[in-house]
């Protein structure tokens, strides 16, 4: 394979968003998605930003906040946190990224805390997850694939994905319309219409469904049409390095 | 903190919006503003959320208890000596939280003439009545940036990262940085001359001027 498994993340991200949507971006892989759409396939989108910032276009310096200089100058508008919560809130925002310390079946969501050999562990809490997750036209989940970031039920919901199933999100009125997709280091999951739960629709090259269901703990949903991950094309690629050139988000 | 070292700290469960929205009612003057996020999140069910109906379409909703810190520390572009801030960039809650407040200090890049504060009244987020302290502090947000002033000290971040790991190198790292420092300047000249001139912007970037005439 001529590319790394993170840039072949950051072009299933891209290839998520369509012309013309607003869309919460993110850090890091969301971030550099949303560079690779805008340069080819979505010129019209627009990026926001949870600490007030909307961009038509990408910075070229790598940042490592959203709060860095380079993400702030020539930005189309800087408001404050609650002028783009508002527009989420308000149904304007087509798409958001989230990430997570776990995921369950339902998509559900969990930043708060794990236990490790028996000890709680404190994870960052929501941030903007859970806004994004109740809010957001469709979702999209990130995350790395590990048996024990998989398990059948979160311990805590930091952002809901579909709860325990189908009607529990419109029983909450949560009014977004929940995970669309995981993209994770294994492979990309869909969510079944009628059941809402993780289905895999594409494996990545190398990479075996018995795999996957090895670092899922709960028996995986395959789907009919199941195929390889797409592989990123040339243009792809190119896009994705012009925006991180030394690999500091792409290198395995 | 999950060890309660040196003592337990109460925590309240927020997300992004709901502080904000804490914040802003505050703010307001109102002990609450009702939101739609959140709804189906396990920290919602802490005691300063309430499920509430709509009193017009009976609609759920999440009401979000105020919250008005005894103190915010807000640091700006500029400012002048009585509190009436300039800032630009993004906003975050800077805004709310300057208003939420009972107290605020306000630290800035350039104590400026008063007169500086009304050519750009469009840019005076923060009024001057509401604060009570105001500090001249060059490199007031290191290790974070401040637009047009201070880029982010990638490195100080990493080093933070790695010695906070152990309850040893935290206390190490403020010892260094917090206590033998004394006071900003001690602080601005332990972090070095050199760090400091590569910290500051490359170039100068002016936005256009408006015309305010009449």
């Amino acid at each position: 394979m001529d590319y790394t498994l993170k840039e072949l993340m950051v072009v299933a991200a891209a290839r998520e968003i369509r012309d013309g949507e607003i869309v919460f971006v993110g850090m890091r892989l969301p971030l550099l998605g949303f560079a690779v759409a805008k340069e080819l396939h979505a010129p019209r989108a627009v990026g926001l930003f949870e600490n007030g910032v909307v961009r038509d276009w990408p910075a070229l310096a790598p940042i490592f906040t959203m709060s860095d200089p380079p993400n702030i100058c020539r930005s189309l508008s800087c408001g404050g946190l609650i002028d783009v919560m508002s527009l989420l809130q308000s149904g304007r925002v087509d798409l958001g990224f989230i990430g997570g310390g776990e995921i369950d079946r339902f998509g559900n969501l969990n930043t708060h805390w794990v236990e490790e050999n028996g000890r709680r562990v404190r994870l960052p809490g929501s941030g903007g997850a859970a806004d994004i997750a109740s809010l957001a036209g469709r979702c999209i989940v990130i995350m790395n694939h590990e048996r024990r970031r998989f398990p059948p039920k979160v311990r805590f919901i930091t952002s809901p994905g579909y709860g325990e199933g189908r009607g529990w999100r419109e029983g909450k009125n949560l009014k977004g319309g929940g995970p669309a997709r995981a993209i994770t280091s294994l492979g990309i999951f869909s969510f079944d219409s009628e059941s809402r739960e993780m289905i895999l629709s594409s494996f990545h090259p190398g990479v075996s469904i018995e795999e996957i269901q090895r670092e899922t703990g709960w028996p995986l949903k395959v789907s009919d049409e199941v195929r390889e991950t797409r592989s990123p094309s040339v243009e792809e690629l190119a896009a994705v390095r012009k925006y991180d050139p030394k690999g500091v988000w792409t290198n395995n | 903190m999950e060890e309660g070292i040196p003592r337990p700290l109460e925590v309240e469960e927020h997300s992004n919006f709901t502080i904000a929205l804490a914040l802003q009612a505050a703010g307001m003057g109102l002990p609450y503003l009702p939101t739609r996020t959140a709804l189906g999140s396990d920290f919602s069910c802490g005691p300063h959320f309430s499920s509430i109906a709509c009193p017009f379409t009976g609609e759920k909703l999440l009401a979000v208890r105020a919250v008005a810190p005894d103190v915010a520390i807000l640091h700006v572009q500029r400012a002048d000596s009585e509190g009436n801030a300039h800032l630009w960039g993004n906003l975050g809650v800077t805004r709310e939280a300057a208003y939420a407040a009972k107290r605020v200090i306000l630290t800035c890049e350039e104590l400026v003439d008063h007169e500086m504060i009304l050519g750009d009244p469009n840019r005076t987020l923060v009024p001057g009545f509401l604060v009570s302290h105001v500090v001249h502090a060059r490199f007031g947000s290191h290790p974070s940036p401040t637009q047009g002033y201070a880029r982010r000290d990638d490195e100080f971040y990493f080093d933070y990262h790695r010695q906070s790991r152990s309850l040893e190198g935290f206390q190490e790292w403020l010892r260094k940085w917090v206590f033998e420092a004394g006071d900003h300047e001690g602080y601005l000249e332990l972090l070095g001359k050199e760090r400091r001139e590569k910290l500051k912007p490359g170039d100068e970037l002016f936005s256009p001027a408006v015309n305010f005439s009449v």
